[in-house]
């Protein structure tokens, strides 16, 4: 007994280091896997709150791209309103259709991470404003990425530029489907793999959601093809798709709730079983 | 209350409010950041209590961690930079360094320098090794470490200048 305290007295310095160093690396090892441990995350009082006065003083710095985006997604969302054949018909929006099958929660970034390989934003609307994990975040332009934690005011958003993130994607005008994904390079750019050889794919297309996941409605915008290239090992097309957002700079963005998603996934649950 | 932990007390709260407010929003190149809240550990005196610096390092890793999103990575390289701290210190200034004054904030000399320099390798290494957390990325791994490591070493420099004690 007498030997054992010997022996923590002595290495008390490097047992300590042990310790602490085991707590780090599972909490490491935690963060890689994809739902990630509740404690360390930016979603919650303290941080939420230093990020919200920080982000209140660097609204100011570009205020005006904000203003011009809100700008031209008014001018569209009229030119839709006006152009309708019937006014009294509802209007079909395109980028949120089926206003019937979606709610929309209006929300702000606080905070925007773009230089790692697994991205994460904050926003500042959490679970008293109704966002719950697995929500799909877009905005005008395009989509964001999925909510990950959420906090009573705070929650966290996958970002599409995160090696993690994986979302169902498919080709504007001839359905195939693909899976987006981040290879860490650049933040202007996201791959589709396993686009079938089948596929007709030029320059220039464009790249929306694929119906098949229930976090996206089916048709938002994510970018244009920049480069087609075969994988080598798959066969399958690999497609560079250049975004219509600048992840590195944005501002005011949208929940999607999904009023279908309960209910699509209890079915699947009950097929499993 | 001794002076010595008041001014170690303010330097944690002031580099770390630095790191977060200032460095974290630097992006150079689009992803080069410079991570300078370890001249904490760097400067934490070289006879100051060894179990106290391990903790308050962890301390410090975990709320960078909170801030970044980042799981447990900061918090990890920064207790393996206050592990291998005598180690590195015994490198840079020789064996007795324990019985010399060691004065870390004073005009920069070579062994300063080298002391620095491993210091804010060991950690950047670490850092990215466990960020990025996948071996196929080793190269970008390795250009990561030597970038930020460029820069964090000279923002460290430019900041044990400034706020270098006046001379009596």
């Amino acid at each position: 007994m007498q030997q054992i305290f010997n022996f923590i007295f002595k290495n008390s310095h490097r047992l300590l280091f042990l310790l602490l160093l085991v707590v780090s690396l599972v909490l490491t090892i935690q963060s890689h896997s994809y739902h990630r441990s509740k404690v360390i995350s930016s979603a919650n009082f303290l941080t939420g709150g230093v990020y919200e006065r920080v982000n209140s003083f660097r609204e100011y710095l570009n205020l005006k791209t904000q203003n011009d985006e809100l700008a031209l997604e008014n001018a569209r969302l009229k030119s839709i309103i006006f152009n309708a054949e019937d006014t009294t018909s509802i209007p079909k929006i395109d980028s949120i259709k089926g206003v019937d099958k979606a709610n929309i929660i209006v929300s702000k970034i606080i905070h925007n991470s773009y230089n790692v390989y697994e991205n994460y934003l904050t926003i500042n609307s959490g679970s008293a404003d109704g966002v719950k994990s697995d929500m799909g975040v877009v905005n005008s332009a395009g989509i964001i990425g999925i909510v990950d934690k959420t906090s009573k005011n705070y929650a966290t958003i996958i970002s599409i530029l995160n090696v993690k993130s994986q979302i169902n994607a498919k080709i504007k005008k001839s359905n195939h489907f693909g899976s987006l994904v981040w290879n860490g390079k650049s933040t202007g750019f996201v791959q589709l793999i396993d686009v079938p050889r089948l596929a007709s794919v030029r320059k220039g297309d464009t790249i929306v959601t694929g119906g098949q996941s229930v976090i996206f409605p089916e048709n938002i915008g994510i970018g244009t093809i920049d480069k087609i290239y075969i994988d080598n090992q798959t066969n399958y097309y690999t497609l560079n798709v250049k975004l219509f957002n600048d992840m590195t700079n944005l501002g005011h963005v949208y929940i999607i709730k999904s009023k279908d998603r309960e209910e699509i996934t209890n079915l699947e649950k009950k097929e499993n079983e | 209350m001794n002076s010595a932990l008041l001014v170690n007390m303010a330097r944690f709260i002031l580099l770390l409010a630095a790191q977060i407010l200032v460095f974290n929003n630097v992006n150079f190149l689009g992803y080069i950041n410079p991570y300078p809240y370890i001249l904490f550990i760097i400067l934490y005196p070289v006879n100051g209590n060894k179990s106290g610096l391990l903790v308050s390092s962890f301390l410090l890793g975990i709320i960078m961690d909170m801030f970044c999103n980042s799981g447990g990575v900061h918090a990890a390289s920064s207790l393996a930079l206050a592990y291998f701290r005598p180690s590195v210190f015994k490198f840079s200034f020789g064996l007795s360094y324990e019985y010399q004054t060691v004065k870390l904030n004073d005009s920069l000399t070579p062994e300063r320098f080298s002391f620095i320099l491993i210091s804010v390798i060991i950690h950047h290494f670490a850092l990215f090794l466990l960020e990025v957390f996948r071996l196929n990325f080793i190269w970008e791994i390795l250009l990561k470490t030597l970038l930020s490591t460029i820069f964090t070493t000279i923002i460290c420099i430019i900041i044990i200048y400034i706020i270098k004690p006046s001379k009596r």
